[in-house]
């Protein structure tokens, strides 16, 4: 290898630092940026309820925003299965390779490509009225309505890999399956489910840290109102959507406090969606 | 007796395996009904108020608006303030991303076993999955107050790349991958430099995935608004000082919705946001299928 070749080399190395102090850089100032705060009020930041801005009396705790993202996303998560679910086995097994499946999986691939903003505006404008026409919650916005609108927004994420990994299984096991008598129902639940099993839960994982992070929809949907929400049709706040209200009025303790927020929900979509990565790895 | 029995079972199978294709069309069916009602919503409320001044004027104020609405006229002005915006965050953030990202995925391809190489990724695979707003409140506490001093484009646009950055270097590395190994060995055993094979031979061949790769991820952040707030703030004028704080489409969208005056203009400049991205995203997708290797 002569120099010139050792250049162009350490050239790429040399750019594939810019991620490392990018995250590295990330890391430190969410952790520095949170100390004040953690400082203050130690681990009973996370676990308390209380979000008290009045100057003097000042007292901040997470709990409401870690209970409302959970509860929302695991909402979403669980309304969006079924569609999900649906959407995969139409596109890749009941009507594998027609132009049917092509269209619905256009469409799908789509929702992914409509900006936060514009879920937010039609949740505002569509879906509350509706919710409010029900009798579910007086003024339309809580929980509930930000959880309908994050399992549509997550469908995307939930189909685009479970798709892939239902087609991949063999058509030999399906045929085997077939030959012994069995229903197509009895193909799916039998032979594809087991078989994509880990793909399938991998694709849901992922979608679901989608759902964690979400932040314009869900600010223009749960109401909120700093409190941890009693029922699915209670107003709250999720940790993506305190930041973004009150950031804007925030310095001292309480900016502390929404960068603790926002390190806390750094650290659980890292983890999701590290477990969700490791578990496609194991796959391949 | 027994062959009744097996008879009556199979008779219920039957049915039940219809019932569940029913629920699968039935789900799937439900699925893109969502996206048909968001587009004609959009489309039916925002068509009639696009026109050149919407293209070439900036955002009204407040007043101007009260006003209009008061004499019953149509409220005057566009959103030229944002789309300049969006232009000028979007290409310094691709400029910063776009070629860190292809050296970056150029090095995990050619390093593929490397203990380090498989950090990097880890990496790249966190930082995708890293909630916008949180890149927000960092790009915020590194531009806005060390740098810039006060909300602005740049900060914007770096908040903007970090979210492409991993987007590039994955697809990079993907279609790299899909570049058969034959055309690198043949440059190889000419003898020609290896930064030469780079840009003679792995680019140019890989170069429509790598298209398709930096415009979805283009698709991805033209529509972000809540990592926005938190740094470039908005503008009521035009502005391309990087160092200012600047409008973007999506901020406007978020003052229209705010103001009782102003917020009929939300859906044209929804319609436009939408289509813009839907856009890139169906182009990105033709040239993808279009040279997909097979």
């Amino acid at each position: 290898m002569n120099n010139s070749d050792k250049i162009t080399k350490y050239f790429l190395f040399a750019g594939s630092f810019l991620i490392l102090i990018v995250a590295g850089g990330m890391v430190y100032s969410l952790v520095g940026g949170a100390i004040p705060a953690f400082h203050k009020f130690g681990w009973h930041f996370i676990t308390s309820t209380n979000w008290n801005p009045t100057e003097g009396r000042e007292s901040y705790g997470a709990m409401p925003f870690i209970a409302g993202t959970m509860i929302t996303s695991v909402l979403a998560l669980l309304i969006s299965i079924p569609m999900a679910f649906s959407t995969s086995l139409f596109v890749s097994e009941y009507f594998r390779k027609t132009p049917v499946a092509s269209v619905l999986s256009t469409l799908v691939d789509l929702l992914a490509g409509i900006p936060s903003i514009v879920y937010g505006l039609w949740g505002f404008y569509t879906l509350r009225p509706v919710i409010m026409h029900l009798g579910l919650s007086p003024q339309g916005f809580g929980v509930f309505t930000s959880g309908i609108i994050l399992a549509i927004m997550i469908i995307p994420y939930a189909t685009s890999l479970s798709n892939e990994i239902i087609v991949m299984v063999p058509n030999e096991l399906k045929e085997a399956a077939y030959s012994l008598g069995a229903t197509r129902m009895e193909v799916i639940f039998n032979v594809i489910v087991p078989n994509a099993r880990s793909g399938i839960v991998a694709s849901y994982i992922l979608a679901f840290g989608r759902a964690l992070g979400e932040t314009m929809a869900v600010t223009m949907l749960i109401g909120n109102a700093n409190k941890v929400p009693h029922s699915l049709f209670d107003t709250g706040n999720t940790m993506a959507s305190v930041i973004a209200n009150q950031f804007g009025e925030a310095d001292g303790l309480k900016l502390s406090s929404l960068i603790a927020i926002g390190l806390l929900l750094f650290v659980i979509t890292a983890l999701v969606n590290t477990a969700g990565k490791f578990i496609i790895k194991k796959l391949s | 007796m027994k062959a009744i029995a097996i008879r009556d079972n199979s008779n219920s199978r039957n049915t039940k395996n219809k019932i569940f294709l029913g629920i699968v069309i039935f789900f799937s069916l439900l699925t893109i009904l969502p996206i048909i009602l968001i587009v004609g919503e959009l489309v039916v409320k925002g068509i009639g108020q696009i026109n050149l001044s919407f293209f070439t004027e900036a955002a009204p104020d407040t007043l101007q608006a009260m006003v209009a609405k008061a004499n019953g006229e149509t409220i005057p002005g566009g959103i030229a303030n944002g789309i300049t915006g969006s232009i000028l965050i979007v290409v310094l953030a691709a400029v910063m991303a776009i070629p860190f990202g292809i050296i970056t995925g150029i090095y995990l391809y050619e390093t593929p076993g490397k203990r380090y190489s498989n950090i990097i990724r880890d990496i790249a695979d966190i930082l995708q999955g890293v909630p916008s707003i949180v890149l927000g409140l960092i790009v915020y506490l590194w531009v806005v107050k060390y740098i810039t001093h006060s909300y602005s484009a740049l900060a914007g646009s770096v908040s903007l790349a970090i979210m492409m950055l991993p987007l590039i270097i994955r697809s990079t590395e993907e279609t790299l991958k899909m570049i058969p190994g034959t055309l690198k060995e043949a440059a190889v055993a000419l003898g020609v430099p290896y930064h030469k094979i780079i840009l003679r031979v792995l680019i140019p061949s890989s170069f429509s995935g790598l298209l398709t790769g930096i415009l979805i991820s283009i698709s991805r952040i033209l529509g972000e608004t809540a990592p926005l707030m938190l740094t470039t703030l908005g503008n009521p004028r035009i502005n391309w000082d990087i160092t200012h704080p600047t409008s973007a489409v999506p901020l406007l969208i978020w003052q229209f919705y705010n103001d009782p005056n102003m917020v009929e203009l939300i859906w044209s400049s929804s319609l436009f946001l939408m289509g813009f991205v839907l856009t890139l995203n169906i182009i990105s997708k033709r040239i993808s299928a279009k040279h997909s290797i097979h």
